[in-house]
């Protein structure tokens, strides 16, 4: 059975609409994939040197101890935003004649096959091997202690799964739990109680007494057969077709009308984010993105480079811009057909994106200001940046839109999700960060910061003054591309 | 036949193919359907009624030829717009709204303010058998066949003077079947409305078109003006179809102009 189920994988990755056109982007992962494997495997065969280079009183295999319980919050962490269960079209398996316990255990034990479980091998057994070397722990309590370790991880795969099918709808339910990391964070660190310590010593235990592994490996069933039971109760075509339907409320947005023709489609994009997954987390992603001038302002070494804080700027005022602007018109492709055979008139309807877009960067720009506290220069830097994202990357992004060939599921999460990414996403990054930071860096550091700075604006402000023009360009290639377009956003499937 | 051609004529199809990779898919060589005619188009699976549909609305590129929607050619200016509205699947249906959001929506694209859309919707509360309005549902989360209801109904806003319904009748309960043929009837008499509407429901078809076309492989085979026999004669077309390569029925009964 399990030997149907992986053929059955395997021709729908084939036979997938797009196999072969994003490969670059696959290529893209293998190396992303490769980079890690090779970064664990070196911190792995290094981790014991460097510990007893940076802690030289200490026992490596103590520390490593006391900091795998931070270890594998982390890769929880990590794994909530990342992984997903590896997911089968149940619909078409519901009436045939296969026992769900069959298909489940196969989605369950699939999941073990997950990259993520493998990277932490190449962490542990180069350590585990070097550490017996070193200090002649029996090689009983060290193989003890890797399978513990090993377990642990496998936990957390598991464990990932039941709090993702708990709180992937409603992030808000997290909070208690996340107050609860945080008293226990707290206790730590007013020395009332460390549960770090605590677990080190449990792992402690685990290389006198190795049996104790079998714990922790005990624990993997039990949370197997959990994610097991979650399943199966989900097993039946009303439970997703039931939690989908939430009651709508209709919503007007009457002081749009201000906007007058644009107004509809203003209307429409509002509700668009709003009242879909992956664009709503946009919004909290860009809220996010705010903070990046923290990591670079208060920094010493950043004060001489204010090219950097360019790029700072650009990326905060231009971050929804970017990650929204990257996907017109696909974010309208499940009904793209309607829009070109409605009556509207292509260069209203790119009108209205290039307001919504504008917008969105004069918000974020204001929502900037605050980092005024770091220098003036700060706030002129990014007041510049914006007015160049508006006037010339605006542009750009929509133009570049018009090569968008790939259907978005508005429904599913943000998170590594490469569905509508094409080769237009990863050419569109060049002109609109590396050409304002390059001028940038030229002028300023040939001229002065001063011309830098009014170079940057006059741009957008020369395309916010030949807006009208460009836009006929960008109408232009959208009429040229438009039965492409339109054949593209049908294609369903990833 | 009194009317005046050049006046009157509403759609006109000059040469129309289309190829997808070496198969011909359409065909036309010339179609003329004048305005406020109901048309019929009936055809088998891959007939080319939705081709013959997507190209009338610019949405696919023609290969050969061109179609004149009121003297506008739809592959060149946009100006067809305006005055044509369709419903040819649910990518005409913008899921996240609600039905009277889109019905709205459709209505602004069509200088209709949001009084004028809910008054035009009075008129179909029959229609929509207390299923579509006030429901407090997102149209994704509609039935295939409520979807239906309000795809065709958000088509008629505005007075259009071209419709373009594909498949029209498949998915409907046959209640909401019989009101749609009324209503079609009552637009018809009432208005000057341009009706083009694809079935595979030979007896709907006969019931409201005043003009059936049969495509074949691509092909106009047939042009018949409705009357009383038509529908014996589609049957006996299709029932011969399904038997023998070869129809008689093109010989039998030559192409008519309409």
């Amino acid at each position: 059975m399990f030997k149907h189920f992986l053929s059955l994988q395997w021709n729908a990755f084939t036979r997938s609409a797009s196999f072969g056109k994003s490969l670059g982007l696959k290529i893209f992962m293998a190396f992303i994939a490769i980079y890690f494997s090779i970064v664990f495997l070196f911190l792995g065969i290094g981790l014991y040197p460097i510990l007893e280079e940076v802690f030289p009183g200490g026992e490596p295999l103590n520390i490593v101890n006391r900091w795998i319980l931070i270890y594998l919050a982390l890769e929880l962490v990590m794994r909530f935003m990342l992984q997903s269960l590896p997911v089968m079209s149940i619909k078409p398996l519901l009436s045939l004649p296969i026992a769900k316990r069959k298909v489940v255990n196969y989605v369950l034990l699939r999941s073990l096959f997950s990259f993520f479980n493998f990277l932490p091998l190449l962490l542990i057994i180069p350590f585990a091997v070097f550490t017996q070397h070193r200090t002649g722990i029996s090689i009983i309590s060290m193989l003890g202690w890797t399978v513990a370790v090993y377990a642990l991880v496998l936990n957390v795969n598991y464990i990932n799964f039941l709090l993702k099918k708990k709180f992937a709808d409603d992030l808000k339910a997290l909070l208690p739990y996340l107050l609860v990391v945080l008293l226990f964070y707290s206790l730590e660190r007013l020395g009332f109680w460390s549960i770090t310590e605590s677990f080190a010593g449990g792992m402690n235990a685990v290389l006198e007494m190795p049996f104790l592994a079998l714990l922790p490996v005990l624990l993997v069933f039990v949370l197997f057969k959990w994610n097991q039971k979650v399943l199966e109760s989900r097993f039946y075509l009303d439970e997703s077709l039931k939690g989908k339907t939430k009651e709508a409320r209709s919503q007007d947005f009457q002081w749009l009308r201000k906007f007058g023709d644009i107004a509809p489609f203003l209307q429409l994009d509002l509700k668009l984010i709003w009242r879909n997954k992956r664009p709503k987390t946009l919004i909290f992603i860009s809220l996010l993105i705010m903070g990046y001038g923290m990591i670079f302002y208060p920094e010493e070494t950043y004060q001489n480079m204010p090219a950097i804080f360019v790029f700072v700027g650009i990326f905060m005022t231009g971050i929804f811009m970017i990650n929204y602007g990257q996907f017109i018109p696909a974010w309208d492709s499940s009904y793209y057909s309607m829009m070109m055979a409605q009556n509207i008139p292509l260069k209203q309807y790119l009108a209205s994106k290039a307001a919504l877009l504008s917008f969105s960067v004069i918000v974020l720009t204001i929502l900037t200001t605050p980092y005024a506290f770091f220098g003036w220069k700060i706030l002129i830097i990014n007041i510049a940046c914006a007015v160049y994202n508006i006037g010339i990357n605006v542009p750009v992004l929509l133009f570049s839109g018009s090569f968008n060939r790939k259907r978005i599921d508005l429904e599913k999460s943000p998170f590594m999700n490469y569905q509508g990414t094409g080769a237009a996403q990863w050419l569109v990054g060049l002109p609109l960060m590396i050409i304002p930071i390059l001028l940038f860096w030229i002028l300023n550091k040939f001229v002065s910061f001063e011309v830098g700075v009014i170079v940057l604006a006059g741009l957008g402000l020369l395309g916010i003054i030949l807006r009208s023009a460009i836009m006929d360009m960008v109408v232009e290639s959208y009429r040229k591309n438009k039965y492409a377009m339109i054949n593209g956003f049908k294609q369903t499937g990833e | 036949m009194a009317l005046n051609k050049q006046e009157n004529r509403m759609i006109t199809v000059t040469n129309l193919s289309k190829v997808y990779s070496g198969t011909q898919v359409l065909n036309i060589e010339h179609l003329e359907i004048p305005k406020g005619q109901s048309f019929g188009l009936v055809g088998n699976n891959g007939a080319g009624k939705t081709t013959f549909f997507s190209l009338l609305l610019d949405l696919i590129q023609p290969t050969t030829g061109n179609v004149f929607n009121n003297e506008i050619t739809v592959s060149q200016s946009e100006e067809w717009k305006p005055f044509t509205a369709s419903f040819i699947d649910e990518s005409f249906l913008i899921g996240y709204l609600t039905p009277e959001e889109y019905f709205k929506f459709v209505g602004e694209l069509r200088n209709r303010n949001s009084g004028d859309v809910t008054k035009f919707l009075q008129n179909f509360e029959e229609f929509f058998n207390g299923e579509i309005l006030g429901r407090k549902k997102y149209l994704r989360d509609l039935s295939k066949g409520n979807q239906k209801k309000v795809g065709i109904v958000a088509a008629l806003i505005g007075e259009p003077e071209v419709v373009i319904l594909d498949e029209p009748f498949a998915n409907l309960d046959p209640t909401t079947q019989i009101r749609l043929k009324a209503l079609i009837r009552e637009l018809l008499e009432n208005s000057e409305m341009t009706i083009l509407i694809s079935s595979h429901d030979l007896i709907h078809v006969t019931e409201v078109c005043e003009r059936i076309v049969v495509l074949d492989k691509g092909r106009i085979v047939n042009d018949i003006r409705t009357s009383e026999a038509t529908l014996k004669e589609l049957e006996q077309y299709f029932a011969g179809a399904a038997g023998k390569e070869e129809n008689t029925l093109e010989e039998d009964v030559p192409q008519k102009q309409v």
